[in-house]
């Protein structure tokens, strides 16, 4: 385990310092009082660990290619942009924009998240990246998003709440969004379909909320019990029928 | 199907004395104007969009493409594409889409310009003789410099500087991405980029693996859809490119549907074949000046600060959006302007939305001048560039180097047709069709983009040598050696340059 201090440090320096320390062979880095340093794992390819202790700034783990990060506290806006693999952690709730483009990977919050979660989010042959969140999510989530699965649990929410923004889906063509919860048709982008979920959806759900329940010790069971609803594009060509040749 | 009466805007004819009925018209022509018909070839006119292929493949001269003399009354309000645009919409309820850059007759400033020359009181340089420096570097200039000196008095630059582009021309490749042109003839251009030691950009489309050899000269793009972008492709080449925005669609975004997505441009994109890949207008994640200059950052801390460049559509108040753009960070602006090119965007935006580049470039060299951050950033001048004569006038004005797009195409064989986004293209260039892009060869053609660039870069030492300078960076930003003509005042006041005679 390699320790850094933060406290008082410009990000440039700190992001110097994690680079120079992976590069010295380091796999369990631990960044201490952390407030606020932008762009933390950006750019990372090896697979290794930073545990972050404090609040990170905006674009965490921008274009990241394999670490494991543990945030431990809440985070800001714009983490894991364009991320590619690896996996992000954090014990509170996040900001806007997650997940922008990403193409793989798994982010797991525990509680909720700010606008436009998701978008864009697709998936390439065997990456298909997961957001789950624990809470409620603002408006536009799954904005655009072309593949990979978007889960939003809304624990502390009671049953039949909605969890959900407005605009949810608008523009969807590809990937899957499961809700805990009820979904309002009229929120939805018209591109989305909103449905029940069946086994094969069930035991992909359950596959997913295995691991995050691990992260937060939580009992997987108790989620379950709760019905999900499924959104999908309703056509992976939503806007075939807009041009004159 | 009802027939369309949109009138077709051509007529293919066979010369059935000179047709020997060889049938390569019908090979030819990727838009099947021409099928079998047992004795002799036959003709559907509507559908031919007058690229010249089959012209040039006929072995015996024998078809001629006529413009359609059938015209709707002589109307001077009522023009041929409006009736015809009209009609077309009224039968599909769609846009009508088109490619390249905007036909429409909009001054263009480049030919109401005119340089200097050298005589008598001030030497004209030879450039056959002497050296003429065309060497280009983009990137952040300091604003002074501090020179060192060791114990023997030699001198070594004390100043830190950016990262640069060596650029050994002022010419570069206008993004295209492999989906919207072929990867042939993406290979052309990094082909060339190569010889003429300029860079390719990859737009947005990832950066397939038959161009790794090149990433010495190319520019990797990042645009809202992220297509291909993994921390590979930032780091693969010298620089990375944010797009905003482009000349031909301002404030839209990019829309290759689904039927245009084959194997190859999935597996480059990173994207599952046949779905839609849609790059929305806007980043989402950009909403400000500090958003943009959060991405840049990103981008910066992802490469170990490689130069970043903005590419954004000239709008009518692009100087001060460039001089956010400079403040958030980048390294270069590339401005596309009004006439550039694209495969694909509706009518309705290309032709009437934007300012030509020209305006631009004197309104952001200016502004930038006048804030004191100049140097700050280069700036790349595209959208419209169709000779050395307006290369050399968009550096005058204040461009560092021009993109080229359009011109570059023109050597694989287009003739500015403008049906890019049917996928058509019987020249293979803005075509996935293998049957079509197995026309282009790399190598041939890439000669002759590369025979371009070195015309080019000889008239431009020619210029420089009747302008009596040494060096393309003496030419940059010199309106003194422009003059107007035919242009009214405030024209004039906006470039920044003085009437003929004055
Ligand atoms: S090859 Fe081109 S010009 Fe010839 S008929 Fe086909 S579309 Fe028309
Ligand atoms: S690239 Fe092809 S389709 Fe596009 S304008 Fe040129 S010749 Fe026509």
């Amino acid at each position: 385990m390699f320790e850094i201090d933060a406290k008082g440090v410009y990000y440039r320096e700190l992001n110097e310092d994690i680079r120079a320390a992976i590069e010295a062979g380091e796999k369990d880095i631990v960044l201490k009082n952390i407030n606020g340093q932008y762009y933390i794992g950006t750019g990372i390819t090896k697979k290794i660990n930073i545990t972050i202790e404090g609040v990170p700034g905006n674009d965490l783990a921008a274009f990241m290619d394999g670490p494991t990060i543990n945030v431990m506290d809440n985070a800001q806006d714009n983490i894991s942009n364009t991320m590619n693999s690896g996996k992000i952690i954090i014990h509170g709730h996040a900001g806007d924009v997650l997940g922008y483009g990403m193409r793989g990977g798994t982010m797991h919050i525990l509680k909720g998240v700010g606008y436009r979660v998701g978008i864009h989010m697709k998936a390439h042959k065997k990456q298909i990246p997961t957001i789950i969140s624990g809470g409620t999510a603002g408006n536009f989530f799954g904005e655009y998003m072309a593949g990979g699965t978007l889960i939003l649990l809304g624990l502390d929410s009671k049953e039949g709440e909605e969890l959900a923004g407005d605009y949810l889906g608008t523009g969807m063509h590809g990937g899957v969004i499961y809700i805990r919860g009820e979904v309002d048709k009229d929120k939805c982008g018209k591109e989305v379909g909103v449905m029940d979920t069946d086994e094969d959806d069930m035991k992909l759900i359950k596959e997913k909320l295995d691991d995050y329940c691990a992260d937060f010790d939580l009992d997987c069971n108790e989620i379950m019990k709760r019905p999900f609803k499924k959104l999908i594009p309703v056509s992976a060509r939503p806007y075939g029928n807009l041009y004159a040749y | 199907m009802f027939k369309s009466l949109a009138l077709p805007e051509y007529l293919a004819t066979i010369d059935k004395e000179k047709c020997i009925r060889c049938k390569r018209c019908i090979q030819n022509c990727g838009w099947s104007v021409y099928s079998w018909g047992g004795d002799r070839v036959q003709i559907d006119t509507q559908k031919c969009v007058k690229c010249l292929r089959c012209y040039h493949y006929c072995p015996e001269e024998a078809i001629d493409i006529l413009n359609n003399e059938t015209r709707y009354k002589d109307n001077a309000n009522w023009g041929f594409s409006h009736i015809r645009n009209i009609k077309r919409q009224a039968e599909t309820g769609g846009m009508p889409l088109t490619g390249m850059g905007s036909d429409l007759p909009y001054t263009i400033l480049f030919d109401h310009l005119l340089l200097d020359a050298c005589q008598v009181t001030n030497p004209s340089i030879d450039p056959l003789r002497e050296p003429m420096e065309l060497r280009t570097y983009l990137g952040k200039k300091p604003a002074k410099i501090a020179i060192e000196r060791d114990k023997n008095e030699k001198p070594s630059l004390k100043t830190k500087l950016g990262p640069q582009i060596k650029l050994d021309v002022p010419f570069i490749f206008s993004p295209m991405s492999f989906g919207s042109i072929s990867l042939n003839a993406q290979k052309v251009l990094a082909y060339a980029a190569k010889e003429n030691g300029i860079v390719m950009n990859t737009g947005e489309g990832g950066l397939h693996e038959d161009l790794f050899p090149y990433t010495d000269n190319i520019i990797v793009q990042v645009a809202s859809g992220r297509f291909g972008v993994n921390p590979q492709y930032l780091n693969a080449g010298v620089a990375v490119e944010i797009k905003i925005g482009q000349g031909a669609k301002p404030g839209i975004g990019g829309h290759l549907p689904g039927e245009k997505i084959p194997l190859q441009v999935a597996k480059t994109r990173m994207i599952p074949v046949g779905s839609d890949a849609l790059s929305p207008a806007p980043q989402h994640d950009i909403y400000s000046i500090e958003d943009l200059r959060q991405l840049i950052y990103a981008l910066k801390e992802a490469t170990g600060y490689k130069p970043i460049s903005v590419k954004i559509a000239t709008v009518h108040n692009v100087a001060a959006i460039v001089s956010g753009i400079v403040r958030a960070g980048a390294d270069i602006v590339y401005l596309d302007g009004f006439r550039g090119g694209t495969g694909a965007a509706p009518n309705v935006i290309r032709d009437h939305m934007g300012i030509p580049i020209e305006y631009a470039v004197a309104a952001v060299d200016d502004r930038l001048r006048q804030e004191g951050i100049r140097n700050e950033a280069s700036i790349i001048a595209a959208g419209g560039i169709r000779s050395c004569a307006d290369a050399a006038k968009a550096i005058a004005l204040g461009a560092d180097a021009v993109g080229l797009g359009t011109t570059a195409l023109i050597t694989m064989g287009c003739t500015t047709c403008g049906k890019c986004y049917t996928g058509n293209c019987s020249w293979g260039i803005t075509s996935q069709r293998p049957e079509l892009t197995a026309r282009l060869d790399p190598e041939v053609f890439g000669e002759r983009l590369s025979n371009l660039i070195k015309a080019w870069s000889h008239e431009l030492q020619e210029i420089l040598g009747a302008l009596g300078v040494n060096s393309v960076e003496s030419l940059r930003g010199s309106r003194e050696r422009l003059r107007g003509i035919g242009l009214d005042e405030q024209t004039l006041d906006i470039l920044g340059v003085k009437p003929v005679g004055r």
